[in-house]
Parts: structure tokens; C-alpha cells; sequence
């Protein structure tokens, strides 16, 4: 289950899309998820997919991979089309059975609303598939700077993102550890009542939330040893390059956004 | 040589309200010549971690004078001094900050302002150092905790500090991890003469040292040669110090009748020993 998971999933590749600086993925996603909503067209909501579609083989990310990994997604669209399809009364009537009347309108806007949904949750996924966090958090920080001169900490956020994710996997084995010590004591977290499972995750939150203050303080000392002293006066290992991809990458996504513009119903 | 770390009669409680407040560190002082090896070591509570953390300017003492690089450590120069010095802390999960290991080695260098194209040779250099120059890309969940030390340990090395502080460094490690740090360590001063501080429970790491200094109930109890030191026997068994292997088979060896020099230290001393008993006869 976890193993198909896409959502926040990164592999790492060598294609175009993965090549891309973080700071052009993210401005491209943001502009594409507003483009989106120019389509009412059956043509332009076909250039939409098509586009997506392109981006996707641009990434060499296997579409099979993509479409198992969003199955969950995949039963909201269904959902949704099927509500626009039996809800919708106008057009002409295409087909009858029984009390089952489906409209000519009703099938064209399910069709509209799916290709939306499934576009937006392509291209984002996309993005953090292609994107490791680490990348997407820098990204983020040299885009957001900006916020700075309101005083927004852009710089302490961007850090607190990257330790969190740096942390994911330790407290992940942290947790199973404790969760075999708890077994080996005799909790029971897969048998009983709900309030009963309830009631036996606390005594493996409670070490955890333990365990990763102690963390939290040894860090905080060993960034302060290391000489942490906040945003100010420091240098980035990171650098990030803006080259002719991400210009070409940018121009392609106007191009769209001027062709839907004029197919526009 | 120059005097780099002088500890005058420093004295420091966690308590500095509680009249009655055991002191943590009561009255050491302790100077070290740059290029010296000094193990500092002590059963728990014995206030050799707090000795360090006064050191490096994570607390500071209530009376005396910490020293460091010929001016005595204030508030006002402490970032100055740190960028000077290198500590590597006991959980190797705990201080790896970076996402990978080069962001990691990087971490004090953008700290302290490096530019960028600086920054790229002194990171490989120095994991070159602590040989872990294949593993730039790698991330911490997929590295030993041998591994991990030795990354601290060039995450230290790249800001080129005058001294290194192992607060631990080795104890949650398993023998071989401890055996992988101990070498680059032992290398790194044969080709730099860097001075090292370790702050220990590991004899074998206390018997490589120039120097060590046993601390007891916040005080210091001896310094000397390991030789010296180890030699008080007994008296260091009752602070609950283990002493070295060899030492204790030796003792033992002498219940049987089986006489050895006093003051073997190391394994392979008392191997030769045993080996050229009969034939020095």
C-alpha cells in the first residue's frame, strides 16, 4: 500500500522535467493550476490533457505507474462524473432506463470536471515526483524571499521544512522500534474494540513525542556548536541554476495558455 | 608550543540558586599545548560532558576562566572562538542536520559565510579526510552510525578548526564503527596535528591519548601519562573506571604466578611480553 503510494513520492531520475530548477517547476505548476480553469471547451479541455500528457512523457515517469499510484484519486473523479452525469438535466436526452435518464449536458460536464481533476492532479504530482523535497524546499525559500521585508521568516521556515524532512525517516524507525518493544511487552494494537486500538496507541506516542524532544535539543546544541546564528550573513551550498530549460519550459506553458485563450467557447 | 585551551579553577552548577547545589564542575584547571591528544575521562556524572560544553562556550562557568586560543571566552568573542573549533557529540542521528551528507559538511561553512565555490572544495576535502568522499549524495538513514560520526567529524574538519572536541563520539557505536573513528582520528593527526579533546568511557580510546585527565564528582582527580594514570590501579576502580584489558589480564596473569611488566598497557605489549617470557630467561 505504502510502496504505491504517489503523493509526495520523489524518484529520481534524468530527464528534462527532473533537470528543471526547482523555482521554474513550481512557478509552471502554480500558473498551470489557474490555467486550468480558462477551459470550457471540449477542444481546450483536450489540449489540457494532451499537454499534460506530454509533460508526463517529458518526464519518462511511467503513466502506468502514475495511474496505479492514484487510484484513490482515481474513485473521486469516477465519483464526480458519475454525480454530474445523473444530476445534470439539460441537453438533449441521450439515453433512458428505467429512471436512469442521462442528459446530453450532464455527460459533457462529468467528462469536463474529470479531465480537470485529473489534469491538476497530474501536473502536481508530477512535480513531486520529479522534485526531491529537499529541492522543492529550496525552491520555495529563494521564491518566498520576497515575504522578507514584511518580516516573514522565510528563511526559518524553509530550514524547519527541511529538518522535518530530514527526520521523517529516523522517527519512522524510531517508531517501529518502539512499537516492537511495546509488542514484546504485550500491547495489542490490532485486536479489539476502537476504543481499545485507540487507547494502545497511546503508549507508543508517548516515548516517541519523548524521544523526539531529546532530538530536537541535541540538534538544536549541535547547530549552535556549528555556529547557527540565523538567516543573516549566510551562504548557500545549494545553488540553483535557471538555464534554457526552465525558459523553454515557461514559454511552452504561455504558448498553452494563449491557445486556450483563443479556443475558449 | 602555544597554549590553546586553559581552564583556570573553573566552577559551574546547574543550580546557581540552590546554596546547597552540588557543582557539576568544581574547581578544574587543566592547559593544553596545541597538537596534544587529551582524553578526558569519568564515570557518569562525573561532569566530564558539562566540562566540555564549558568549553566551547555552550555554558559558561560561574567562577574562573575559560581559555581559549590565548584570550579568555566572553559572550562577545564566543562566535569567533567556535568558528575556531570543531565538536562531534555522542548520538550520530542527533547532529546530522543536512539532507544529504554534503549538505551536512557544508552545514558550519554556510554558517559562517564561506562563498560557494570555497565551500565545494573544502567539503570534499574533508570528507576525503574522514574517507567518505564516495557518499556525497547519500542520506543518513542509509549510512552506518560509524559512518554518520565520521561525517560529523568532517563536518567539523571543514571549517579547518585548531581544535576538536568528541564529546562521546564513539560510545553508541558498535565496534567496528568505533575502531572506523578512532583510525581517522589517529590519521588526522598524524597528517595535520590536530589537537583533540575526547571526552570518554572507552579506555582503549583513553590509552592513545598524550595525556589524561580523570575527573571525579565534578573535580579532577589525576592527570598524567596514560601510563601514569593507569598505573593508580585500584584507586581508579573505586571511582567505578574500568581499567584497560591488558592491564587487568595482567594483574590476573600475576595471581598465577605468571609475572609481566607493570604497566602493560596495550594488547600487543603484553603479547610480546608473553611470547619472549621464557626465552629472555
Amino acid at each position: 500500500m505504502m510502496e504505491k503510494m504517489v503523493f509526495g513520492r520523489y524518484i529520481p531520475g534524468d530527464s528534462f522535467v527532473h533537470r528543471l530548477d526547482p523555482r521554474s517547476k513550481l512557478i509552471f505548476v502554480f500558473i498551470f493550476i489557474a490555467a486550468v480553469f480558462l477551459a470550457n471547451s471540449t477542444v481546450s479541455y483536450a489540449l489540457l490533457l494532451a499537454f499534460t500528457l506530454m509533460s508526463i512523457f517529458a518526464s519518462k515517469v511511467r503513466i502506468g505507474f502514475l495511474i496505479g499510484g492514484l487510484k484513490p484519486v482515481m474513485f473521486l473523479i469516477a465519483f464526480t462524473f458519475l454525480l454530474h452525469i445523473f444530476f445534470t438535466k439539460e441537453g438533449d436526452l441521450l439515453f433512458e432506463l428505467g429512471f436512469l435518464k442521462i442528459y446530453e449536458e450532464g455527460l459533457r460536464q462529468g467528462i469536463y470536471i474529470s479531465v480537470r481533476f485529473l489534469v491538476l492532479v497530474l501536473m502536481t504530482s508530477l512535480l513531486t515526483l520529479t522534485t526531491s523535497p529537499i529541492s522543492i524546499t529550496d525552491g520555495l525559500e529563494v521564491l518566498l524571499n520576497p515575504l522578507k521585508k514584511v518580516k516573514f521568516p522565510v528563511h526559518e521556515l524553509a530550514l524547519m521544512m527541511s529538518i522535518s524532512l530530514r527526520f521523517i525517516p529516523t522517527l519512522m524507525d524510531e517508531t517501529d522500534k518502539i512499537l516492537k518493544a511495546q509488542l514484546a511487552r504485550g500491547s495489542d494494537i490490532s485486536s479489539g474494540t476502537m476504543k481499545e486500538r485507540i487507547q494502545a496507541v497511546v503508549p507508543l506516542l508517548v516515548p516517541l513525542f519523548v524521544s523526539a524532544f531529546k532530538r530536537a535539543e541535541d540538534l538544536a546544541v549541535a547547530m549552535e556548536v556549528r555556529g547557527y546564528r540565523g538567516g543573516e550573513g549566510r551562504t548557500r551550498y545549494r545553488q540553483l541554476k535557471w538555464d534554457w530549460r526552465d525558459t523553454t519550459a515557461l514559454l511552452i506553458l504561455l504558448a498553452v495558455i494563449v491557445a486556450l485563450w483563443f479556443l475558449r467557447g | 608550543m602555544e597554549r590553546i585551551l586553559s581552564l583556570q579553577d573553573v566552577r559551574f552548577t546547574y543550580t546557581p540558586d540552590d546554596a546547597d547545589g552540588r557543582h557539576a564542575v568544581d574547581g578544574v584547571s587543566f592547559d593544553m599545548q596545541a597538537g596534544e591528544w587529551i582524553a578526558v575521562v569519568g564515570h557518569n556524572g562525573s561532569g566530564k560532558s558539562t566540562l566540555a560544553r564549558l568549553m566551547i562556550g555552550l555554558l559558561f562557568p560561574q567562577e574562573g576562566t575559560v581559555g581559549l586560543f590565548g584570550d579568555t571566552l566572553t559572550e562577545d568573542n564566543l562566535w569567533e572562538k567556535r568558528s575556531q573549533m570543531g565538536m562531534v557529540f555522542q548520538n550520530p542521528d542527533n547532529q546530522f542536520v543536512g539532507a544529504t551528507v554534503q549538505d551536512d559538511v557544508a552545514f558550519a561553512l554556510e554558517n559562517n559565510g564561506i562563498p560557494f565555490e570555497e565551500m565545494t572544495l573544502r567539503v570534499r576535502d574533508a570528507l576525503r579526510q574522514v574517507k567518505m568522499d564516495t557518499f556525497l549524495d547519500h542520506e543518513p538513514q542509509h549510512l552506518s552510525g560509524g559512518q554518520k560520526q565520521r561525517v560529523a567529524i568532517a563536518g567539523a574538519l571543514a571549517l579547518r578548526p585548531r581544535l576538536l572536541i568528541l564529546d562521546e563520539a564513539t560510545s553508541m557505536l558498535d565496534p567496528q564503527g568505533r575502531e572506523e573513528v578512532i583510525r581517522v582520528i589517529l590519521e588526522l593527526r598524524e597528517k595535520t596535528g590536530l589537537s583533540v579533546i575526547s571526552i570518554t568511557h572507552d579506555l582503549e580510546e583513553a590509552l592513545l591519548a598524550d595525556r589524561v585527565v580523570v575527573m571525579n564528582g565534578g573535580r579532577k582527580f589525576a592527570e598524567g601519562t596514560p601510563q601514569e594514570v593507569f598505573l593508580k590501579g585500584e584507586s581508579l576502580t573505586a571511582l567505578g573506571l574500568d581499567l584497560p584489558f591488558a592491564m587487568r589480564l595482567s594483574a590476573l596473569l600475576g595471581e598465577q604466578g605468571i609475572g609481566t611488566e607493570p604497566g602493560t598497557m596495550t594488547e600487543r605489549k603484553l603479547v610480546e611480553q608473553l611470547w619472549t617470557l621464557r626465552s629472555n630467561r
